[in-house]
C-alpha cells in the first residue's frame, strides 16, 4: 500500500506532490537526515495478528482504526463500514480508533504517503486498503474455524459477526480469536463482488460518534485536562510579518495563576494554571512591536491592484508574470469580436472559523516530545516539532482526538499552532503538559484565510450562442508560498475548476492565464480550495451566456456537457433537474438557480430555490446530484452534502475578512458573519448510482452554492452577482 | 471561595471572583462538555441553564451566580428524548457545538413542548454550527417534541460505544 518515499512523487497530482515535496525538503533539511529514514523512524513493527488496521477484542467488539481524523466529515463511519463489509461484522460491534502519528504505516497514498486529510481522499485513499485488512482477517478467521470444525474453508460463511457452517455449527470472532491470530495473514485476499455488500451503500452506515457528541463525553482538545498542565496564550503581532521587540508582563505576572511569561518566535507567550489567568494575563501583557517588514497594504487597495493588473492598466512586477495555463487557438481572438459576456469578479479573504479554536497540548522533555491534539496531518505536525526539540520527526508522538471542525486549517506547511505549542512546552520543559488556547479573535486575526482573488472574463458566441472565444483572467496569492518548494510558477489550486472545465474544452478559443501576487497574509486552502471561486467564476458566466443566447440555463449545459463527452456532469444535472422539477414552475414567490461542478473526483449539480427577503436572499429549498463513486455511507453523503452547502452558503453570502493598513478587521462572530438556524436552506440529496471506485464528498457540495443563488438572482433580477459576500455586514 | 449548584451539587469553588462560569466548569470542575467558542455570547456553544433558561456561560462571571440552579449537558444523562433525537438523526458533524445546542433545545421544549417552525428558529439562532447541521437540528427538535422529556434520566444511553481506554 505504501509506495517507498523516494517513488511518492511519481504520478501523483499537484497538492500530493507538493506535500511530498514539503516533507522531503524540508523534513530532510530540518533533521539532517536521509528522506528514506524520515517516516519510517517510530513505525511500529507488530500491530497485531491482524495488521494496523483492525483489532478484536475478546468482548467481541471489532475496532477498525482510522489513519484519518474525524472533524465533521463522517469519514469514520465510512471507514469502519468499508472493513466491516469485507470483514462480515457485525456493525453494532464496530468501533473506531484514531491512528497514531506514523506515516510509514498510516500514509495517505493520496498525499504521497504523508499521513494526514485532505482533499477528501479519506474514503477513496482507504477504499482498497481496508476492504484488503477486512478480507485477510475474514479468512484468517475462516481458516481458524475450517480448521476447528474440520470442514472445507469454503463451506464457512461469516456475516453479522458470526462464523457459520451448514452442520449448525457456530462461532463469534472473540471464539476463535486465539485460532485465528495464528493463521498467516492472506497476501491477496478474495475482495466480495460489490454486488453482494450488505452494509456498504446501504442507509444502516451511520456515525459511530453521534451519542458521545450528543452527551458532552466527545474529547476534543480543549477538553484535555492532565495532571500539572498549564494553560498557554499568545500575543499575536498585530500585523502579518510584524516581530515582538520587547515586552513588559509587570501587569501579566501580577494576575493570580500567571505562571511565567516569555517571548516565542510568533509571539509572546503567557502560561497559567488555567485559561481565564492565562486569558487576563494576556490581556495585560504589553508588546512593542517592529512592523518594520509588516504587510500594511488594505483591502481596498489590494483588490485595486489586482483590478489593474488583470485589465492590463498595469503591468505585474518584473519578478512576477501571466502564466498561461489553458491556450487554444490565436490569444489576440479572444480580445476581439463583441463580447458576450465581459465581467469581473472579487472575492474576499475568508477566515475558516471553525467552532473549536485552535489549541495543542504539547509535552515537551528533553528532546521528546508529544503531541495531543486534532491533528490533520500528524508527519506535518512531526516534522515542525522535530525541528523545535531536535529529534526525528517520526520520534514526535502523535495523538490525534476529534477536532471541532478545521475545513483545511489544521494543516499548513508551518504547522503554525502546532509549533506554537511546542515553542512554549520546550521552554516550559520537564514534561510539563501545555495546552495551548487561541481565542475565538486569535483564530480569526491570526491567519491563514483563503485568498483574496480577483478574475476578469471575456467571452464571444458562435452563431449558436455557444462560447467560441474565452478569455480568462486570475489574479492571486498561492497558497503553496512558505511551502519548503517555495511558489510555483502556476500554482494549480489557483485556477482548477477553471483549468479543466468542461466549458473550455467545448470552446475553441482559449486564452487563460493566472497571475501569482506576493502579499504578506498567511492564505491556504479553505473547503474546496480553489474551486470556492472558480466554480462561482465558470458556473455564473455560463448562467449569463445562456441568458444572452436565450437559451435555458439546464438545456445550455446539457448541450455544452454534450459537445465535450461530460457525462458525469450531464447525469448530476439530470438527476437534480428531475428531482427539483427544473421544467414546472418554481413555487410563488420562488426563482431557481442552477449550477454544476466537478471537484475531488466527485461532480455536483445543485438546484437553488431563492427569493429575495428585505433585499437580501433567502435560500429555502436545495437540490442536490452527487456523482461520487461507489457511495460507501449514503446518510453521511446527504450530511456532507448539507454541509457543504451550509459552508459554501455562509461564505458567499457574509464571509469577509478585511484588512485595514493590513490589520485584519474582524475579530469574533459579531463582525464575521456566518450562516444561523433560521438561514440554512433544506436540502436534499440524490445520488447518481456509480460502479466506480469511491471519490470524494466533503468537499464538493461546497462549490455549486454560491453560484446556483447567483443564478436564481440574475434569473430573478436580470443582474449578475459580481462580487462577494452578497450581504455587507 | 463561592458555593456552586451545578447539575444538583454543590461545589465549593476556588476560582477569582470575575472567573466566567464557564471557566469553571471546565477548568474547575471538569465538566468539558460545555465549549468554548466565542467568548462574546455570540455562537452559543457554552449555552447552559440558569433556573432552567438558557444562559451563555461565558458572559456570566460566577459572582453574580448567587443560588442559581445551573444544568450543564453532563446532568441530561444519556438518552434524553433530545439526545436519542439527536442521535437517530446523526444530527452531530464535528460535534463541538452541539451540547450548546441541545441545551438551547432542551430550554425550548421545556418552555414550549409543541414548538412550530418559527419558534425553533427563534430559539435557536444564538447556537452557531459551522458544519451546517441545522437542518438535522431542526428535524431532531420537532421529532422530539411531544415526548415529554423524563426527569434528569439514569437509563442506559443509546448507542453508547465503549471506551477504548480505561
Amino acid at each position: 500500500m505504501n509506495k517507498p518515499l523516494k517513488d511518492l512523487a511519481k504520478g501523483a497530482t499537484r497538492r500530493e506532490a507538493l506535500v511530498v515535496g514539503a516533507t522531503l525538503a524540508g523534513g530532510a533539511l530540518l533533521v539532517g537526515c536521509s528522506p528514506a529514514d524520515l517516516l519510517s523512524v517510530g513505525a511500529k513493527k507488530d500491530f497485531g495478528a491482524f495488521g494496523p488496521f483492525l483489532k478484536f477484542s475478546p468482548d467481541g467488539w471489532v475496532t477498525v482504526v482510522s489513519k484519518h481524523i474525524e472533524f465533521g466529515q463522517g469519514n469514520h463511519a465510512g471507514l469502519a463500514a468499508i472493513a466491516a463489509e469485507e470483514l462480515g461484522a457485525d456493525w453494532s460491534k464496530v468501533r473506531v480508533e484514531q491512528a497514531p502519528g506514523v506515516a510509514k504505516v498510516y500514509g495517505n497514498p493520496m498525499m504521497g504517503g504523508v499521513q494526514g486529510t485532505g482533499g477528501s481522499s479519506a474514503i477513496s485513499s482507504s477504499w482498497t486498503q481496508l476492504r484488503t485488512a477486512g478480507a485477510a482477517a475474514r479468512a484468517m478467521f475462516v481458516e481458524a474455524a475450517a480448521k476447528r470444525w474440520n470442514v472445507p474453508a469454503g463451506e464457512i460463511t461469516v456475516a453479522d459477526g458470526v462464523v457459520g457452517h451448514a452442520s449448525g455449527k457456530q462461532a463469534g470472532f472473540a471464539e476463535l480469536l486465539e485460532d485465528a491470530s495464528k493463521v498467516k495473514v492472506p497476501e491477496k485476499p478474495v475482495l466480495k463482488d460489490p454486488k453482494t455488500f450488505t452494509l456498504v451503500g446501504t442507509d444502516r452506515v451511520r456515525r459511530k460518534d453521534s451519542h458521545a457528541k450528543s452527551t458532552g463525553a466527545a474529547r476534543f482538545t480543549q477538553d484535555v485536562r492532565l495532571e500539572n498542565m498549564l494553560v498557554a496564550m499568545v500575543a499575536h503581532p498585530p500585523r502579518f510579518g510584524a516581530k515582538a521587540t520587547g515586552f513588559d508582563a509587570t501587569e501579566a505576572r501580577k494576575v493570580a495563576g500567571v505562571v511565567d511569561v516569555f517571548q516565542i518566535p510568533t509571539g509572546v507567550a503567557v502560561v497559567a494554571e488555567n485559561t481565564w489567568a492565562a486569558r487576563k494575563g494576556r490581556d495585560a501583557l504589553k508588546v512593542t512591536w517592529d512592523e518594520s517588514k509588516a504587510e500594511k497594504r488594505s483591502s481596498e487597495t489590494l483588490l485595486a491592484s489586482y483590478r489593474d493588473l488583470a485589465s492590463g492598466k498595469v503591468a505585474p512586477p518584473d519578478k512576477a508574470g501571466w502564466a498561461a495555463f489553458d491556450s487554444k487557438g490565436e490569444a489576440a481572438q479572444a480580445a476581439a469580436g463583441t463580447a458576450a459576456v465581459d465581467v469581473t469578479y472579487d472575492f474576499p479573504y475568508l477566515a475558516h472559523a471553525a467552532m473549536e479554536p485552535l489549541d495543542c497540548v504539547a509535552i515537551v522533555n528533553g528532546n521528546n516530545c508529544t503531541l495531543v491534539h486534532g491533528s490533520q496531518s500528524p508527519t506535518l505536525d512531526q516534522l515542525a516539532a522535530a525541528k523545535i526539540v531536535g529529534n526525528l520527526p517520526g520520534a514526535i508522538k502523535v495523538e490525534t482526538l476529534f477536532a471541532g471542525g478545521s475545513f483545511g486549517r489544521r494543516t499548513n506547511f508551518q504547522s503554525d499552532y502546532v509549533a506554537e505549542a511546542v515553542q512554549v512546552a520546550k521552554k516550559v520543559g520537564k514534561g510539563r503538559p501545555v495546552k495551548l488556547v487561541w481565542t475565538r479573535e486569535d483564530d480569526m486575526r491570526a491567519g491563514y484565510y483563503r485568498p483574496m482573488v480577483h478574475h476578469r472574463v471575456r467571452v464571444t458566441l458562435d452563431k449558436d450562442g455557444f462560447p467560441a472565444t474565452w478569455r480568462h483572467r486570475v489574479v492571486t496569492q498561492s497558497i503553496m508560498k512558505g511551502s519548503p518548494m517555495g511558489t510555483p510558477k502556476i500554482d494549480d489550486s489557483s485556477i482548477e475548476g477553471v483549468k479543466g472545465s468542461p466549458y473550455l474544452k467545448a470552446t475553441p478559443v482559449v486564452d487563460a492565464q493566472l497571475l501569482t501576487t506576493d502579499v504578506g497574509v498567511p492564505v491556504l486552502w479553505w473547503r474546496s480550495v480553489g474551486h470556492t471561486h472558480t466554480a462561482y467564476v465558470m458556473e455564473h458566466t455560463i448562467d449569463q451566456l445562456a441568458r444572452t443566447a436565450g437559451k435555458d440555463p439546464v438545456e445550455y449545459r446539457r448541450a455544452l456537457y454534450a459537445k465535450v463527452g461530460a457525462n458525469r456532469h450531464l447525469a448530476a444535472l439530470n438527476l437534480a433537474a428531475e428531482k427539483a422539477g427544473w421544467t414546472t414552475p418554481a413555487p410563488a414567490e420562488w426563482t431557481r438557480g442552477v449550477a454544476v461542478h466537478e471537484s475531488f473526483g466527485s461532480v455536483v449539480a445543485e438546484i437553488a430555490e431563492v427569493r429575495m427577503v428585505d433585499g437580501q436572499p433567502k435560500v429555502g429549498r436545495v437540490v442536490a446530484a452527487i456523482d461520487c463513486g461507489t457511495a460507501v455511507a449514503p446518510n453521511q453523503i446527504a450530511a456532507q452534502i448539507e454541509s457543504g452547502v451550509c459552508y459554501g452558503l455562509s461564505g458567499a453570502m457574509f464571509g469577509e475578512i478585511t484588512l485595514k493598513d493590513g490589520a485584519v478587521e474582524q475579530s469574533n462572530f459579531d463582525s464575521y458573519r456566518v450562516l444561523r438556524h433560521s438561514e440554512a436552506p433544506q436540502v436534499e440529496t440524490h445520488i447518481v448510482a456509480s460502479p466506480n471506485p469511491p471519490s470524494g464528498v466533503g468537499e464538493p457540495g461546497t462549490p455549486p452554492i454560491g453560484p446556483a443563488v447567483a443564478n436564481a438572482i440574475l434569473a430573478m433580477t436580470g443582474q449578475p452577482m459580481l462580487s462577494q459576500p452578497f450581504v455587507k455586514t | 471561595m463561592a458555593t456552586l449548584d451545578v447539575n444538583g451539587k454543590a461545589y465549593e469553588v476556588k476560582a477569582q471572583p470575575d472567573t466566567p462560569l464557564l471557566w469553571v466548569l471546565r477548568d474547575e470542575l471538569g465538566l468539558t462538555g460545555t465549549k468554548y467558542g466565542c467568548g462574546i455570547a455570540q455562537c452559543g456553544a457554552c449555552t447552559v441553564l440558569a433556573d432552567g433558561q438558557p444562559v451563555r456561560s461565558c458572559q456570566l462571571p460566577v459572582s453574580a451566580l448567587g443560588a442559581m440552579k445551573i444544568t450543564t449537558i453532563e446532568a441530561l444523562g444519556g438518552s434524553h428524548p433530545i439526545q436519542q433525537a439527536w442521535v437517530r438523526n446523526d444530527v452531530p458533524q464535528c460535534g463541538y457545538c452541539q451540547s450548546g445546542q441541545i441545551m438551547s433545545a432542551v430550554a425550548l421544549l421545556q418552555s414550549n413542548p409543541k414548538p412550530d417552525d418559527a419558534a425553533i428558529d427563534a430559539a435557536m439562532e444564538g447556537n452557531i454550527c459551522r458544519c451546517g447541521t441545522y437542518q438535522r437540528i431542526h428535524a431532531a427538535i420537532k421529532e422530539a417534541a411531544g415526548v415529554t422529556p423524563p426527569p434528569v434520566a439514569v437509563a442506559p444511553a443509546p448507542l453508547a460505544v465503549p471506551p477504548l481506554k480505561g
